[in-house]
């Protein structure tokens, strides 16, 4: 009863029928030398060398255990909370070194948002998860203007505006991700890092948080950790794409390839992209 | 598609068996049930009908009475009420927050060794007997409290009622000591648990924002555990309400409402431990179990409303 | 949008400098809180060691009750005692126990089991006094105090705390175990007598020990059902048997300097053993708990 199938190569997804020019490439925002991280005495990723530039959508792509969210993570300082964490490398943020002596990681924080993959609303009222971390951080003037703001560039407002003070919890999952969303630019910071954001979603709330990412990259500079390659086709300008590498008893990720979306799909440098974004692997 | 061997050598005598053995087990099990429940039924019924003799004497109004004097037959509860009362506030006051602050220690703050290490030592702190404790509060704490600490307050705030008077080595404040001593385990033990339950997504969403660890603490932690650290106080609560042995050891045994905290004092279950066994007229002895009837019902209202919140909290967290 | 000077400040200013030391001083204030307890642990554990070790020997633990006035002598009747009455304790309240949680994990359904998990909870808080004074007006009060008046109110104490134990040890056995072995046609008894209480046994008698260690320490049970002071060693539980906790709760209150010296060394004899015991029963707990994957 088992008949072989041979299926097609995958059609790499045709990156130049997106709409709109060719974003081009501006002031870098994060210079990233020689990064490596452990946990430990286990790698997670070795020398990562990459630029991330402003009010660009920077896709990180890769297969699962590549080190993608390690290396988000990086970035807002938020591996400090895993214990044995350690990095090597330097990581400037214009032009400062993010780990470097008397950088405070809250400083850090509030100007290097993320969104997580699954959708994290604290157990409290929509207005108070958006108001709770200005509150907090000292921003308590014209806070009802800030959270209606955050919520509108969330394209969440009409959503909720009549129900701000009902909990969060009572929204659905896509609902949830754009509050989450919300409640990260209140603060207005200056970077959005998205962990796989609409890995948990369904397709319409996906495309939703896809359109808004194009919305949000004219105010933030976005990076999104997505393992779906056509998502990445679909919204980033630039793609950076990590692979697995062993060596010995040692597996870790390495930055194999990072260009202008279109060429990387359409024309990879590199032999692994190329497996890798025509489906051969991965 | 194949044959069930098992079901054919389901014979006569084997049938039997089993249905005798289910039948068996279902009835052992369930008369150990109904043991349990009849028994907790006993307990209520034979200390309220212990109270009988009391309670057509003095009716309610055993509740507000401050004369205990077994010669001329008069009994209230009054005096109790108060040093129960203040006892358990006192402990409760010094054990809760220092409970929290562990549980937050032991959740939050510490790496993984050191949490290991401190939580059960902490755990061992529970499992003191009382009437050791007891014992050490006469003996070491009692005189340390009256040389060091209650001078100290009578000093500094003697101005307060409950800190005038006379320092002692044996009162409502030593009492109130030992028994924060035995809530602290209770409420830091239950706490730590509903703190190691708030989700690590909700930490990390709130430290991604730029919160300090403190500031996720009281804005993720604490605010969602309110109900539970609510039901752990009561609980806590209690345990220091029931405690007769080491109260009684400490607390000087008084028969008038005394304001200082210095001045001896009882409380329901002290009074009982301390005249129970010497106990002469009947009416003294009914008064005794009326006094046990009291600890019980407060005992079951404080158990019932602890429940109640759990119930209550985790129909929330459900429901979002 | 962040300007450029901002984000070279990365060192924050004054306010963020404010945040940084509440933090600093929340951290400082939980770990002296849990300093603080350990402090109590430790100066009552080494209280109660300084003071009564010295007085403890072979002969103090061996030798019976000194007569009324007299010094030297041992606690060996406390000791038996002790041990006797936590022995019918453990006679009456372990099968009822186990039984009862039986019950409510294999048999009840959710609305049977709510109000028996209820009187289990209320029985567990239940003060220890009140069993002190049911128990003597149940089987004290007209005849005469007794080990198995005793030990009958500190089965009420071991209980629930043998039911609650063993129900949760019952719930860790997977529910594929159960079902495995109905799918062979093993009738409901065989299964649980023979699958589920086998791989629960480590837990209950963890709780069990456990039950017992706090079984020993309580005092107000015993007060008015066996409290009485016998020189040499009693056995039989029909009489009252001196033991541990009360004669500590006695020679407390004595203005007697050498009853002080016994209550400490009876009271660092005690404390070892519950202390002892609790620990190695929760370290058990802890692994078999993790052996059953959880």
């Amino acid at each position: 009863m088992n008949e072989t199938v041979t299926m097609p190569p995958m059609r790499p997804v045709d990156v130049a029928e997106r709409e709109g020019p060719k974003a081009p490439v501006g002031e870098t925002v994060f210079d990233i030398q020689g990064l490596t991280v452990r946990y430990g005495s286990n790698a997670a990723v070795k020398d990562v060398d990459v630029e991330i530039y402003k009010n660009l959508i920077t896709a990180v792509i890769g297969p699962s255990g590549c080190g993608k969210s390690t290396f988000i993570r990086c970035l807002n300082r938020m591996n400090d909370t895993i214990p044995g964490f350690n990095l090597d490398g330097r990581l400037l943020y214009h032009g400062v070194d993010l780990y470097g002596d008397g950088v405070e990681p809250i400083e850090v924080r509030r100007r290097i948002g993320m969104v997580f993959q699954k959708p994290n609303p604290f157990p409290k009222t929509i207005y108070d998860n958006v108001a709770w971390a200005p509150r907090v951080l000292g921003m308590k003037k014209g806070l009802d203007e800030r959270v209606e703001r955050a919520l509108t560039s969330a394209a969440l407002w009409d959503d909720v505006k009549d129900r701000l003070k009902k909990s969060a919890l009572s929204l659905s999952g896509g609902q949830q991700q754009r509050l989450c969303i919300a409640r990260a630019i209140a603060i207005e910071p200056e970077v959005l890092l998205l962990d796989e954001p609409a890995s948990a979603l369904d397709p319409i709330a996906t495309q939703k948080i896809e359109e808004l990412m194009q919305q949000l990259k004219r105010d933030y500079t976005i990076v999104i950790v997505t393992h779906n390659m056509q998502q990445a086709a679909r919204v980033a300008d630039r793609t950076a794409f990590f692979s697995l590498q062993v060596e010995g008893s040692e597996r870790f990720g390495v930055l194999v390839e990072y260009d202008d979306t279109e060429k990387l799909f359409t024309a990879p440098s590199d032999r692994r992209t190329e497996d890798y974004v025509t489906g051969r692997f991965g | 598609m194949s044959t069930v061997p098992a079901a054919e050598a389901l014979r006569g005598t084997q049938r039997l068996r089993d249905w005798i053995g289910d039948r068996l087990l279902l009835v052992l099990t369930l008369l150990a049930a109904l043991a349990s429940i009849a028994l907790m039924a006993l307990i209520a019924w034979r200390v309220f009908r212990g109270a009988s003799l009391s309670w057509s004497t003095f009716g309610l109004g055993f509740l507000t009475g401050t004369t205990w004097d077994t010669n001329a037959g008069v009994f209230g509860a009054g005096t109790l009420l108060y040093g129960t009362a203040v006892t358990s506030l006192m402990a409760l006051v010094i054990a809760g927050p220092l409970a929290i602050a562990i549980a937050l220690f032991l959740s939050e703050l510490a790496p993984r060794w050191i949490r290991e290490v401190i939580g059960p030592l902490v755990e061992m702190l529970a499992a003191v007997p009382s009437v050791v404790l007891g014992l050490w509060g006469i003996l070491v704490l009692g005189p340390f409290a009256a040389n060091h600490i209650e001078p100290w307050l009578n000093n500094w705030f003697g101005w307060i009622p409950l800190f005038s008077g006379d320092p002692s080595s044996s009162g409502v404040f030593v009492a109130g000591l030992i028994l924060a001593i035995m809530v602290v385990p209770i409420v830091a033990s239950i706490c730590r648990e509903l703190f190691l339950a708030v989700p690590s997504e909700l930490e990390d969403g709130a430290l991604a924002l730029g919160a300090t660890r403190w500031e996720m603490v009281r804005g993720i932690v604490l605010s969602s555990s309110k109900p539970g650290i609510a039901a752990a106080l009561i609980l806590g609560l209690g345990r220091a309400l029931g405690e007769a042995i080491a109260v009684t050891q400490v607390i000087g045994s008084a028969t008038a409402i005394n304001v200082s905290l210095f001045a001896p004092g009882d409380t329901l279950a002290s009074r009982i431990a301390a005249q129970f066994q010497g106990a002469v007229t009947k009416l003294q002895i009914s008064s005794l179990f009326y006094l046990a009837a009291i600890l019980l019902v407060i005992g079951l209202l404080t158990n019932l409303i602890a429940q109640l919140i759990v119930r209550r909290y985790e129909v929330q967290r459900a429901a979002g | 949008m962040a300007t450029a000077e901002q984000a070279l400040n990365l060192r924050g200013g004054g306010r963020s400098r404010r945040r940084r030391w509440a933090n600093r001083l929340a951290e400082v204030v939980a770990t002296l809180a849990a300093l603080t307890a350990v402090a109590v642990l430790a100066i009552v554990v080494l209280s109660i060691a300084k003071r009564g070790l010295s007085e403890i020997s072979w002969s103090f633990l061996t030798e019976p009750l000194p007569l009324f006035g007299q010094p030297g002598g041992g606690i060996a009747p406390l000791i038996v005692g002790s041990a006797i009455l936590v022995a019918i304790a453990t006679l009456i309240a372990l099968p009822l126990g186990v039984l009862a949680a039986l019950f409510l994990s294999e048999f009840a359904s959710r609305r049977v089991a709510a109000p028996i998990q209820l009187v289990f909870d209320l029985m567990s808080g239940l003060p220890s006094v009140i069993l002190g004074v049911f128990v003597f007006g149940l089987l004290v009060y007209g005849h005469t105090q007794s080990g198995i008046a005793g030990g009958f109110a500190l089965s009420i104490v071991m209980l629930p705390l043998i039911a609650r134990s063993t129900q949760e040890t019952l719930r860790l056995v997977p529910d594929s175990q159960r079902d495995g072995a109905l799918a062979l046609g093993a009738s409901r008894w065989r299964v649980v007598l023979g699958v589920v209480l086998p791989s629960a046994l480590g837990g209950i008698l963890t709780g069990t020990v456990l039950a017992i260690a706090r079984a020993a320490g309580e005092t107000a049970p015993l007060l008015f059902t066996t409290s009485i002071y016998l020189n040499s060693v009693q056995s039989d539980p029909r009489n009252a048997l001196p033991n541990m906790p009360v004669q500590i709760f006695i020679w407390s209150e004595s203005s007697d300097p050498e009853d002080h010296k016994r209550a400490w060394a009876t009271a660092l004899v005690l404390l070892a053993f519950v202390l002892l015991t609790s620990l190695l029963a929760r370290a058990a707990l802890h692994r078999s708990r993790r052996k059953l994957g959880q």
